[in-house]
């Protein structure tokens, strides 16, 4: 391989390595959001960003609604469904040992696959063309439009978060909780309607992800979360589980990651640097690439 | 008092029942004039639209013998017991039609895993299973490498696909080297690629890339660039519907525009809806048959199907026919309706000429026969060529 055309793979990589690192971005800001507020591992979350691309595929393609408006009603729908899974199957086990709600959540994941399998049945379903991917050639580096977009809305959306949790009322009531959860309680926040907001922030930004990808990739099934939420789960992790702009950097990160493993290496090792990132981190540097080292009160 | 009466009128009612349904079995039993074949099917569950084209194939070779006069002054007759596509009911399903409608020979079910769970069944009951459809090698051969006596089947094997992509890769399209991309989480792909880059090598070509993904991936841009960085002049896609989907498309958005190949996983309208028909076009793969086949044998069957029941036959009412056929073939010759007999004139099979080819056993009980290329052009399958063994 000569110089020029390594230069060229190498932009061809990162490209591709960025368009999927957004997408992990965008799952794993949810996760990282709900990890920080009431310490949980929501494993539930990559099936809501399932959930999303099927509310995204029946605007869509059912209703006939354009781009914009059938995201906007998918980030809505998933709001709900997030509060709905919150108020059954969490708030109850508030006060329950970690690891029940642990096993709580593993079980919502398992509810909500299997459950949609039955209802929408496990054939794959493809998106309408809701808008063209037009393909660009620059010097030799192909981009998509679609790309661009998801680029661009992940990038939207993490501006508004960042803006909602350090701009706004419930913004400082999130994080206020995040910090001292009976301290914010004395000061009378109300800590269930704060968690409860929390869980539907972190369900649209998923559903977004989900709509993004069902028009990207153009196939959507039950089971399509599963994975997209375990990496996006190792980006949290690698960003520093609990650190919003963590998250976003942990998601490019490891897009970044696999492209490159994949280009370079083998296609066969991808999964498995994905992984070993997530052993290297929790040996090396447990808070994460941008956690501080902080000791757990116990 | 009452309670009494009450429980009398129950046992009775109950003897009524037994004896309705006891009569009932009695009008399945074998009359003089009848044989009969057992069908376990996927009626209904997962796969159904698989299990009832090949029930369809296999009714529709039965009524044209019948119509014919039947073998030896005798009709055939197919008893349909559904499997419900999972191997526990398949398992039951054969142990009724044997045990309970005394079927001489049992057809079906369609996929490999639902034929495993029989096959001991019919050994234990020394009645013969032929299968249409169920391509896992592991169906006609056992884990001892020994051949399953009591087993056959109607279609070719998985790795016969890989050599004959190879062979079409390298005469029809000239290729001299290629990459190969399969799905490391199925036996069926990785088997399928083997083959491929054995025989690609034999007949002079060159592999220059072999990248894998999983079942449930969507993005395969990574590699998909890394392929196209060593300029082959195929790539071999062994792997189902959903996966090459999305790996037609992203290829064809990055720019590589080479044949893509496949094999009997691509077959399926979802490909299309998934990939894009423009991004198919160039795309080849291999199936059992092709209704555009202008062979005469195919257009007749293609005709009579479409009158029976107004559609236009798969691959897999194609096989259920032949199935049919053979199973005729081997009445006629052990000329005795004894499933011994049956066995032995079955696995004699020789130059049988059906509707997916001209039909040799070989010892595995596997036929040896030709498979057909199918060409994407704008969102259709077309007939490309005939490829024999």
């Amino acid at each position: 391989m000569d110089f020029a055309s390594f230069l060229q793979q190498l932009g061809q990589q990162l490209i591709n390595g960025i368009s999927l690192g957004s997408i992990y971005a965008l799952i794993a800001l949810g996760y990282t959001m709900i990890y920080g507020i009431i310490r949980l591992i929501n494993f539930a979350h990559g099936d809501i960003y399932m959930l999303g691309a099927y509310f995204g595929y029946f605007a869509t393609a059912i209703l006939k609604m354009s781009f914009i408006p059938s995201l906007i009603i998918a980030m809505v729908l998933a709001a709900i469904t997030g509060m709905v899974i919150e108020r059954a199957a969490y708030r109850p086990l508030r006060s329950a040992p970690r690891i029940a709600v642990l096993i709580t959540a593993i079980g919502v994941s398992l509810f909500l696959e299997y459950g949609s399998m039955l209802l929408v049945t496990p054939q794959p379903r493809t998106f309408p063309a809701v808008f063209p991917a037009e393909i660009y050639n620059v010097g030799g580096l192909v981009l998509n439009s679609q790309q661009i977009v998801i680029l661009a809305v992940s990038l939207i959306l993490m501006l508004v978060l960042n803006y909602v949790v350090h701009y706004t009322k419930s913004g400082k009531a999130m994080r206020a909780v995040s910090y001292d959860t009976d301290a914010a309680k004395l000061m009378g926040i109300d800590v269930d309607k704060v968690i409860s907001f929390t869980f539907a922030v972190g369900s649209a930004l998923a559903a977004a992800a989900g709509v993004l990808v069902g028009i990207y990739y153009n196939s959507i099934d039950p089971l399509m979360g599963i994975m997209p939420g375990l990496k996006a789960f190792v980006a949290a992790v690698l960003g520093g589980i609990g650190i919003i702009p963590g998250a976003m950097l942990g998601g490019v990160l490891m897009g970044v990651i696999e492209a490159l493993v994949s280009g370079f290496f083998s296609s066969t090792f991808r999964d498995a640097a994905a992984f070993g990132i997530l052993i290297l981190i929790l040996l090396f540097r447990p808070s994460g690439l941008l956690g501080k080292n902080v000791r757990e009160k116990v | 008092m009452t309670r009494k009466w009450k429980s009398l009128i129950g046992i009775m009612l109950i003897g009524i029942m037994i004896a309705v349904v006891t009569a009932g079995c009695g009008g399945t039993k074998p009359q003089a004039k009848e044989i009969l074949i057992g069908g376990n099917f996927e009626m209904t569950g997962g796969i159904a639209n698989f299990g009832q084209s090949t029930a369809n194939g296999v009714k529709l070779a039965f009524k044209e013998i019948n119509s014919k006069g039947g073998i030896q002054g005798k009709q055939l007759k197919l008893v349909v017991a559904d499997n419900k596509s999972e191997p526990s009911e398949a398992a039951n399903a054969i142990t009724k039609l044997i045990t309970q409608d005394k079927v001489v020979a049992v057809l079906g079910p369609v996929a490999s895993s639902n034929v495993l769970a029989t096959v001991q069944i019919g050994k234990d009951n020394k009645t013969p299973i032929l299968t249409a459809t169920a391509t896992n090698p592991k169906v006609t051969v056992g884990d001892d490498g020994k051949v399953r006596e009591y087993v056959f089947r109607a279609c070719f094997i998985d790795p016969f696909q890989g050599t004959v992509m190879a062979n079409f890769a390298a005469k029809s399209l000239k290729a001299k080297t290629a990459a190969v991309y399969v799905d490391n989480s199925s036996d069926y792909s990785k088997g399928l690629a083997e083959i491929f880059e054995a025989s690609f090598i034999k007949n002079g070509g060159k592999i220059v890339a072999t990248e894998a993904f999983l079942q449930k991936d969507q993005d395969f841009k990574a590699a998909l660039t890394k392929m196209k960085a060593t300029n082959p002049d195929v790539i071999f896609i062994p792997a189902y519907y959903q996966e090459v989907g999305l790996i037609v498309k992203q290829a064809r958005e990055l720019g590589m525009n080479m044949p893509l190949l496949g094999t009997d996983g691509w077959d399926s309208p979802k490909l299309v809806e998934i990939a894009g028909a423009a991004s198919l076009n160039n795309g080849f793969f291999s199936n059992h048959y092709s209704p555009e086949d202008k062979d005469p044998r195919i257009q007749k069957f293609v005709a009579d199907y479409k009158k029976e029941y107004n559609q236009v036959p798969d691959a897999l009412a194609a096989l259920g026919y032949d199935a049919g056929l053979m199973i005729i073939d081997a009445l006629k010759r052990a000329n005795s309706t004894e499933p011994a007999k049956i066995k032995e004139a079955l696995a004699n099979t020789k130059n049988l000429q059906v509707v997916t080819g001209i039909l040799t056993l070989d010892s595995k009980h596997n036929p040896v026969k030709s498979a057909a290329v199918i060409e994407m052009k704008n969102g259709k399958q077309l007939f490309k060529e005939k490829v024999n063994p």
